[in-house]
């Protein structure tokens, strides 16, 4: 192979993936975040999770808005922390979403009393998409990609999940406890505020695929790095410190 | 409207093995152009389909995804996928995103084919 084909390859995409990693790192914490369950761990893809893997895909298409491909992924690095519930914050960095960056996640999950603690990596980010990829200890190990791409004329904004649940306890949870359903709502809202947004109401149309149905037995172990789990267990540590703090500002 | 910017040839290479070589551009919007290189390679009963990405010119997220979904197709029927012809970059993508536990990357043809010729 050409050293002149290498290196126009290099240059056209190396700057919109994340660098070479061993574990995640946690620069700063935004305000209001709580960073646990990231720092020091792996990053996840869709062949390391423990349960069934599925596409989803989910597009709205935003006719009659003049706003571009680039627009709108711009739009939405900018302004995703605003699109998702209460119930799924997100705490990008303050370089936002640039590859390598780190973004804190605070969510509440279907049948659990307390917010959860976790986060992703900016995998790949570019005019017209970024992806987020998990950490060990999410509820899914794999990604979701936000994209935005011309189609007849017509800018079409789409969230694609490609992804399994990280553990047995996760898996249970999407399957039985709502968990899938809820992850469903939470990108439909998304891009049917975005639409808003842009002026435009319309259907989301989702499309799900179940690209492997087998179960990865071998990676049950993953359930040690579960964030559900360490967040209860780091809860007490939490509030005390909070008392503490408290006391010592008073 | 997004063109598909990328072309895919098979070869067999052995009884056992076909060769996918890539020309291009994997994104989402290769994902016809990928998937049917992959039936054509597997028709004759290939168990070994190895990718040649020494043409590869540009891949973003949506492409790694592809390749996801044809490793696991490929699982499915009890066939392995591997990979030369990578840079040094395209290395570090594999990595990263952990598709090198799944592909293996060789580095010239004549490994990865006798890997599988010796799988066989």
């Amino acid at each position: 192979m050409s050293e002149e084909r290498a290196d126009q390859s290099e240059s056209r995409d190396a700057a919109h993936w994340a660098a070479p990693i061993s574990k995640l790192e946690v620069a700063d914490v935004p305000s209001g975040a709580v960073s646990l369950n990231v720092e020091g761990r792996h990053v996840v893809g869709p062949l390391q999770g423990f349960g069934q893997l599925w596409q989803k895909t989910y597009r709205v298409q935003l006719t009659g808005s003049e706003a571009s491909p680039d627009d709108v992924v711009s739009h939405l690095k900018q302004n995703l922390p605003e699109y998702m519930p209460d119930n799924s914050r997100f705490y990008p960095s303050v370089t936002g979403v640039e590859p390598g960056e780190v973004v804190l996640i605070n969510a509440t999950l279907p049948g659990v009393p307390f917010s959860i603690a976790t986060g992703v990596m900016v995998l790949y980010s570019d005019d017209e998409s970024f992806t987020l990829m998990c950490p060990e200890g999410h509820p899914e190990s794999g990604w979701n990609t936000f994209s935005a791409y011309d189609e007849d004329g017509v800018t079409v904004a789409q969230i694609q999940s490609l992804a399994r649940a990280n553990d047995p306890v996760f898996e249970f949870g999407f399957r039985f406890m709502g968990g899938a359903k809820q992850q469903e709502r939470i990108w439909n809202s998304v891009l049917t505020r975005l639409a808003d947004h842009y002026g435009v109401t319309v259907q989301v149309e989702t499309r799900k695929s179940l690209v492997d149905n087998r179960i990865q037995w071998s990676q049950a172990k993953n359930v040690w790095y579960n964030s559900a789990l360490r967040s209860v267990i780091n809860l007490p540590i939490r509030i005390t410190r909070r008392v503490l703090k408290r006391g010592s500002s008073a | 409207m997004t063109e598909t910017k990328v072309t895919m040839s098979v070869r067999s290479v052995s009884d056992s093995a076909s060769v996918i070589d890539i020309q291009g551009e994997i994104t989402s919007f290769a994902e016809d152009v990928l998937m049917d290189a992959y039936t054509e390679a597997t028709s004759g009963g290939t168990k070994v389909i190895i990718l040649n990405l020494d043409g590869l010119e540009y891949m973003n997220s949506g492409g790694i995804g592809l390749l996801v979904t044809m490793l696991i197709r490929a699982n499915r029927q009890e066939q392995t996928l591997s990979a030369f012809g990578l840079t040094e970059h395209y290395q570090q993508i594999f990595e990263l995103t952990r598709l090198n536990e799944a592909i293996k990357i060789y580095g010239s043809e004549s490994e990865a084919l006798a890997a599988a010729n010796g799988a066989a």
